[in-house]
């Protein structure tokens, strides 16, 4: 069936939008909280731009990376609760989510990839298409290559973990409770400093995601996401 | 569209919000009969300083200990965010190794009293090799020795209302960062009861060095920097805490 002959069988039968309503709706609090968390997280980050490993680091101690940034000392302190707030935010969002994925059956249905698909071959072919711009032919609409669903699976159920572990690793109350949470990553400034290179990672897909959306046609993917309508969605590249 | 309000689901959707209603107040007095509600739950951002703040009390107790380390793990050096006082009345107490200085405990206690350096150092002490890490970012690793805020608290004997502690350092305008100056410095009773809570005088096997805080700061296993008041000059003990100003109450992150 073709693009438009799917989105008029959508329309005309009012049955399963491309983006159901709470995938729609948990989108946008994350790219939201996503936003809020990165801006908080730099007011907190310009106070002491050095990253270090292991359990102390301080100016004068062996560092990681050096942020080429000048010390900003005070925005940490009223960073801080605005960062927390995202978090919790993002916790609440992330939660709805992942609980509706596996009730509705997004998971299943539209991101694990089927078995076929997860040979090598399959994987370098959309891979290689995508370098070579150009349309891969497999993908059909409404459904996501093999790359896109290993990404989407990666970040859902790792990366966005990886970041709340870190995050948690460094609350004194968590580590109190669960001290592992700290010693497995080698420390409370490793915990620091991975917390910021999974953030860079969520940065980079986000780059991605939205030139891929880009390429797709941005306002009829955006729509698609807002409204749930399929109507002007080309074939997704 | 005709039909998009339909009889029941008025009915589902005023059933839904009545009950998610009534659990968001129930909830908030059982929170806060049990404790859970931080002093700076007001506006936007106090919803997630409640939420993180409860989260922990529920989930922390007095068993949940920081982690410790070995005399080996001690950092070179120990970083401070500013100097200590120069005030007159400050520099004469350090000349004089604070022989005059005395600490009032006050408030809802039932039995005041005013501590001298010597009487602190009568009283049991221990020694806890922590992690001091600032909210800015840093962290280093250090000994100190004091007596339990606990017992301090026994001896006055704390009335059951106590709520908070409040510790009131020496003002200290050299402490340009301001983070001391602006948080404030109370714990609740969960921290100041906590086994790993010390009036500390002694830091690496030495008498606490001005920049730390002499003669006696605070030390909380649980919590960042900040919250570790220096240049302690009285203790309150009080069932509330008027929380103004930025940044988080809690420190336990």
């Amino acid at each position: 069936m073709s693009v438009a002959g799917v989105a008029a069988s959508h329309s005309m039968t009012g049955t399963r939008p491309r983006h159901s309503a709470i995938v729609r709706v948990t989108h946008w609090i994350v790219v939201l909280s996503v936003v809020g968390l990165m801006v908080s997280g730099i007011g907190i980050l310009i106070s002491h731009p050095r990253l270090y490993w292991g359990e102390t680091g301080y100016v004068g101690a062996d560092s990681l990376i050096d942020v080429p940034i000048p010390f900003v000392i005070g925005p940490s302190v009223w960073n801080r609760p605005i960062h927390f707030f995202f978090a919790w935010i993002l916790t609440f969002a992330g939660l709805a989510y992942i609980a509706d994925g596996f009730i509705a059956r997004h998971f299943r249905n539209d991101l694990v990839p089927g078995k076929a698909d997860l040979r090598w071959t399959r994987i370098r072919g959309v891979i290689q298409d995508h370098l070579r711009w150009r349309s891969t032919g497999t993908s059909t609409a409404g459904t996501y290559n093999v790359v896109q669903r290993l990404t989407y699976l990666a970040v859902v159920f790792a990366l966005f973990p990886a970041i709340f572990w870190t995050g948690l690793a460094m609350s004194f109350g968590v580590t109190s409770v669960f001290p592992f949470m700290a010693v497995a990553l080698g420390g409370h400034q490793s915990a620091r400093t991975l917390h910021f290179v999974f953030f860079a990672l969520v940065l980079l897909f986000a780059a991605v995601h939205i030139l891929m959306i880009c390429l797709a046609g941005f306002v009829a993917n955006v729509r698609a996401m807002i409204t749930g309508s399929v109507s002007q969605v080309r074939n997704v590249r | 569209m005709s039909n998009f309000f339909t009889r029941r689901k008025l009915i589902t959707t005023g059933l839904s919000v009545a009950t998610g209603a009534s659990g968001v107040g129930a909830a908030a007095w059982l929170a806060s009969r049990h404790g859970l509600i931080p002093p700076d739950h007001g506006g936007m951002l106090g919803i997630g300083e409640t939420l993180t703040y409860s989260t922990q009390r529920l989930l922390t107790s007095k068993h949940s200990l920081a982690r410790e380390f070995e005399r080996s793990d001690i950092s070179k050096v120990a970083p401070v965010n500013g100097p200590h006082p120069t005030d007159e009345n400050y520099r004469k107490l350090l000349a004089n190794d604070f022989r005059s200085w005395r600490l009032p405990i006050e408030g809802l206690v039932g039995r005041p009293a005013s501590l001298s350096l010597e009487d602190l150092k009568r009283l049991p002490s221990e020694s806890h090799i922590i992690l001091h890490a600032c909210e800015e970012g840093w962290s280093y690793i250090a000994e100190w020795t004091g007596v339990r805020l606990a017992s301090v608290l026994d001896l006055v004997e704390t009335r059951a209302e106590a709520r908070y502690v409040v510790f009131e350092p020496f003002p200290n305008p050299r402490q340009t960062t301001g983070v001391v100056r602006i948080l404030g410095g109370s714990i609740d009773m969960a921290d100041a009861l906590h086994p790993q809570t010390l009036l500390a005088y002694s830091m690496n096997g030495e008498t606490l060095p001005a920049d730390h805080g002499a003669p006696v700061r605070l030390r909380l296993g649980r919590h960042l920097g900040y919250k570790n008041t220096k240049y302690l000059s009285r203790i309150m003990v009080t069932d509330k805490i008027d929380f103004r100003g930025r940044g988080t109450w809690y420190g336990g992150i």
